[in-house]
């Protein structure tokens, strides 16, 4: 029989020594601990704060970054839930809302693919279903090591194996997403996933517990040993070593206890469960289980509502009898929610998760103490100020501009050697289409459903992602994420601000007006001054830029410590833009398609190679300065997109940006099936392959011609026309033509060939 | 809609066991589905001529209850597959299928992971030989079906069980095309006289 370390043992054995610094927290941390106490911890409630204050729940080395998202937010009637929420909601009209957020898996993806990345959609569907929404579509962003690497064949396959498992079977359409591959991803591959929910405006919920003498119910899946730790030990330190000068040997596999392991169809149960709760106005207060479990849920839910909750931990349902408090406080069991249920209404919430074959226990109450306090078999084992583990330390980390980043600028991709013919562009062009992140992705999203629920109106290849809101009147919303490690490594600021622009484009590309961003910022360890430096530079050119394009931070995800050893990642915030589309059947493809006339290339050309694919494919070169992003010329461009599409003035819409010109030409050809001749403005090369932004490639319908040029005038966009949509081949007029199924073949047999 | 846990077809003209992932498909598809107590109301009903569709995760079930030959497999590959495939109408006499002409080829999305047709060599053959093979994939072999197999039927034809899913081709704005629309159709006609 193990003995449990009570509040009044912890009052009675002071000087205790304890593994604060195993758990992740560090000796100033302890102290704070201690100091808010007014005695040393319990081992339940060191459990509790270590998770609590760790930088995956904590927040505590961004937040002082993150207040610009708050303070530079521009003036918008949309949001109706902002950052600090589950996940932000916004307005869409038409009496629906929408709650959408991205959230990082990336350290347990890394260690159990297949599970890691699971868990990960499944835990952001929680966030979503939390809000009171219906989840109704997911995408996923990756990145990988060197698709050749021996590690990216166990990773990438596991991680897709994962998402399609879990979405699939959860019956939630995947319509988008990225996939790409970088040295610098190696040993820290990125997993972020998407998840987008709708919901009409009456039916927010709240993550609060109000009313003493409501009850406290924890219902979905028992809890058992999986994911202890994923928060503190596993989310929030580097591979390679374990923060806090802990020692855990045996490397990434002795991590393996961290991951959760998922059960899809409990979570489809769960999701249509809470649905029928809230619709039958049985919750008070709800949030979902993910990081730090049973701490996180109770801590929040009593922070946020009046502030004492009395939990009976001996209550919670387990599937591993030998738990205790400690360990049922940081398990990450998977398919879990909490609600706060008026003690009247307590018998019919039970009866709704009895319906779903959903396992509910009462596990506490409410009360006005102002104090979290949870009792195991009687005798109390946590007795805490619930903001004081809510809120977490804040730390204004040490920033400083890497001394390499000068020597970096200065590589001018200028210098490289450029092709000298057609046959040269052709080459370079083929080259492009082939590299695993730009080649043909069916490998992986032919794994996923992407038709389920029956309201997808476009998926991956597509530029966005769009989803059927309101069958009546078509309203609809798109997603699209982006990010460019290569653009951030050179100029952060700016490179955060490209992945927003692109994320913006491709929204607007489909027809939707962009609404709302959120997003995923993976970074190295941010104990280290220049991630530090490549954080809050990428934060500002977030907020500056959303400030710009009028679109509001909605929630996001920080994910530190993506380093091994000393190597971090390239910095890489995804970000999400959110649209509302006003009539899907408006939608526009990137595919040409035959009924398709003039091509027209909007926006302008310089030449911009620093960090472009071309570079970085052609010449494995990565320097100079990323393109130089003009804000004021998207919003005009995106703009002119949903005019055009709401006129019903175009064909196609692709947004230029990997590969520029010459691989969106490429990729409209093989999505429609029909070819394009083109006779390309000035020097061909800067035509073909420079990754200016703010440009897009359109098909105007026949017999448009004059009227989306006067529509492009008033937006003030500049374009000019240069071929037409028609034919078998794509043909570059003096350069180069060559056959669709040729570059079909080159396009798709590189994933095949690598992962089988 | 039927409820799973309730022994009452309600009356129904039609049924439709749609796809999915029943009980998480945990032990294998559709295994612990069949002994849903609806499906103690549903197999009598099905022998005694009621039309019956399954779909995907359905056709899966109704191969577990035996109300259809043959099972489905891990698909050829080990992989989840979603594509849009030009399948063709083998038998135009099926109450599901009435709506269509025998020959007729149709564009409908796969989406499945345990989707290769599998049977002994002689009921692959008696099936040919009585026309019980409903829907073939005219094009590629997706996954591995014996002899291209997507869809049978029982032997009267008031059962068909089909991978593909025509529910995602009813109109081109969320489909590849409107060509499923004919199953639909084809026992919509068929409870109507």
């Amino acid at each position: 029989m193990t003995v449990t370390d009570t509040v009044a043992g912890a009052a009675a054995a002071a000087g205790m020594p304890q593994p604060f610094a195993e758990l992740g927290l560090t000796p100033a941390e302890y102290e704070k601990i201690v100091d808010t106490l007014g005695r040393r911890p319990t081992s339940a409630e060191l459990a509790l704060y270590s998770v609590m204050w760790s930088e995956h729940c904590s927040y505590k080395s961004s937040k002082v970054h993150l207040r610009q998202f708050a303070a530079k937010a521009p003036p918008s009637d949309a949001l109706l839930a902002g950052i600090g929420h589950n996940a932000g909601v916004v307005d869409i009209g038409q009496g629906y809302a929408v709650t959408f957020k991205i959230e990082s898996h990336n350290h347990p993806s890394y260690v159990e693919p297949h599970q890691g990345a699971a868990t990960g959609v499944g835990g952001i569907v929680r966030d979503i279903l939390a809000m009171g929404a219906r989840p109704v579509a997911v995408m996923d962003a990756l990145r990988f090591g060197p698709a050749s690497a021996p590690d990216t064949g166990r990773v990438l396959p596991g991680v897709v194996s994962g998402i399609s498992f879990y979405g699939n079977c959860l019956g939630l359409p995947n319509i988008g997403g990225e996939l790409d591959f970088d040295p610098s991803y190696a040993g820290n591959p990125l997993v972020n996933a998407l998840c987008v929910g709708v919901m009409r405006h009456g039916d927010l919920q709240v993550a609060a517990a109000s009313g003493a003498g409501n009850k406290v119910i924890l219902f979905g899946s028992t809890t058992g040993p999986d994911g202890v730790g994923g928060a503190s030990v596993l989310a929030s330190a580097t591979f390679g070593e374990v923060k806090g000068g802990g020692e855990v040997g045996g490397g990434d596999a002795a991590k393996r206890p961290s991951v959760q392991v998922g059960d899809p169809f409990t979570e489809k149960l769960l999701v249509e469960c809470c649905l029928e709760l809230f619709a039958a106005g049985l919750v008070v207060g709800i949030q979902d289980l993910g990081a730090a479990g049973v701490a996180c849920a109770t801590t929040e839910l009593a922070a946020g509502g009046t502030g004492g909750m009395l939990v009976r931990l001996d209550e919670v349902p387990l599937r591993d009898a030998s738990l205790g408090p400690p360990e049922i406080l940081m398990s990450e069991s998977q398919e879990r929610m909490m609600a706060v249920v008026e003690p009247a209404r307590v018998d019919e919430f039970l009866g709704v998760c009895a319906k779903w074959d959903v396992r509910a226990a009462v596990i506490g109450e409410v009360t006005d103490t102002g104090r979290l306090v949870m009792t195991w078999h009687g005798e109390p084992v946590v007795d805490i100020p619930p903001s004081s583990a809510a809120d977490g330390p804040v730390y204004a980390r040490p920033a400083m501009r890497p001394a390499a980043q000068d020597a970096l600028a200065a590589d001018d991709p200028a210098a490289l050697p450029r092709p000298a013919d057609g046959a040269g562009l052709l080459a370079d062009l083929l080259a492009l289409l082939s590299s695993p992140g730009l080649a043909d992705k069916s490998w992986v999203t032919d794994q996923y459903d992407r038709y389920v629920r029956g309201d997808t109106v476009l998926a991956m290849p597509e530029d966005g992602g769009l989803i059927r809101v309101d069958e009546a009147t078509g309203l609809g919303i798109a997603l699209a994420t982006d990010g460019n490690g290569r653009y951030c490594r050179l100029d952060p600021y700016l490179g955060t601000q490209l992945a927003l622009s692109e994320a913006y484009r491709n929204v607007a590309a489909t027809g939707a007006r962009p609404l709302a961003v959120t997003n995923c910022l993976n970074f190295g360890s941010p104990e280290d001054p220049e991630v530090m430096w490549q954080f809050a530079e990428a934060v500002r050119g977030l907020a500056d830029g959303c400030a710009a394009l009028a679109v509001p931070v909605t929630g996001g995800n920080v994910s530190f410590y993506n380093q091994t050893g000393t190597v971090a990642i390239h910095p890489t915030p995804v970000i999400g833009v959110l649209g509302v589309h006003d009539d899907v059947r408006r939608r526009v493809s990137i595919g040409f398609r035959d009924a398709s006339g003039p091509i027209v290339l909007l926006g302008r050309t310089e030449a911009e190679f620093g960090g472009s694919a071309w570079a970085h494919v052609v010449h494995g070169h990565l320097g100079g300065r990323p393109p130089a992003p003009d804000l004021d010329a998207e919003r005009r461009l995106a703009a002119l997109l949903a005019a055009a599409a709401a006129a019903g003035l175009l064909a196609a819409a692709h947004d230029l940006s990997d590969g520029g010109l010459a691989v969106a030409l490429a990729e409209s050809c093989l999505r429609g099936g029909v070819g394009c001749a083109v006779r390309l403005p000035g020097d061909p090369f800067t035509a073909l392959f420079s990754e200016s932004a703010g440009r897009c490639v359109v098909a105007v319908r026949a017999g448009a011609e004059a009227a989306f040029a006067e529509l492009r005038d008033q937006h003030g966009v500049p374009g000019e026309t240069i071929g037409a949509v028609g034919g078998d081949s794509l043909v570059v007029d003096g350069c180069f033509a060559i056959p669709l199924t040729e570059l079909a073949a080159v396009h798709g047999q590189t994933l095949p060939a690598l992962f089988g | 809609m039927l409820w799973h846990g309730d022994r009452d077809l309600r009356g129904v003209d039609a049924a439709i066991l749609p796809g999915g992932f029943s009980y998480g498909d945990y032990l294998r598809c559709g295994a612990i589905a069949r002994f849903a107590p609806v499906m103690s109301e549903l197999v009598p009903a099905a022998r005694a001529g009621l039309p019956v569709l399954g779909i995907c995760n359905g056709f899966q079930i109704l191969c577990e209850a035996h109300l259809l030959p043959g099972a489905l497999t891990r698909n050829a590959g080990l992989k989840f597959i979603t594509r849009d495939l030009r399948l063709r109408v083998e038998n135009a006499r099926t109450a599901w299928t009435r709506a269509y002409s025998g020959g007729e080829q149709i564009v409908v999305p796969l989406k499945s992971g345990e989707g290769a047709y599998a049977a002994d060599p002689g009921t692959l053959a008696d099936l040919e030989a009585s026309g019980q093979v409903v829907i073939s994939y005219a094009g590629d072999n997706p996954n591995g079906s014996a002899a291209g197999i997507a869809g049978v039927c029982n032997a009267e034809g008031n059962v068909v069980g089909l991978m593909p899913h025509p529910e995602h081709a009813i109109d081109d704005l969320t489909g590849p095309s409107a060509d499923g629309l004919g199953f639909f159709a084809s026992v919509v006609a068929g409870v109507a006289v």
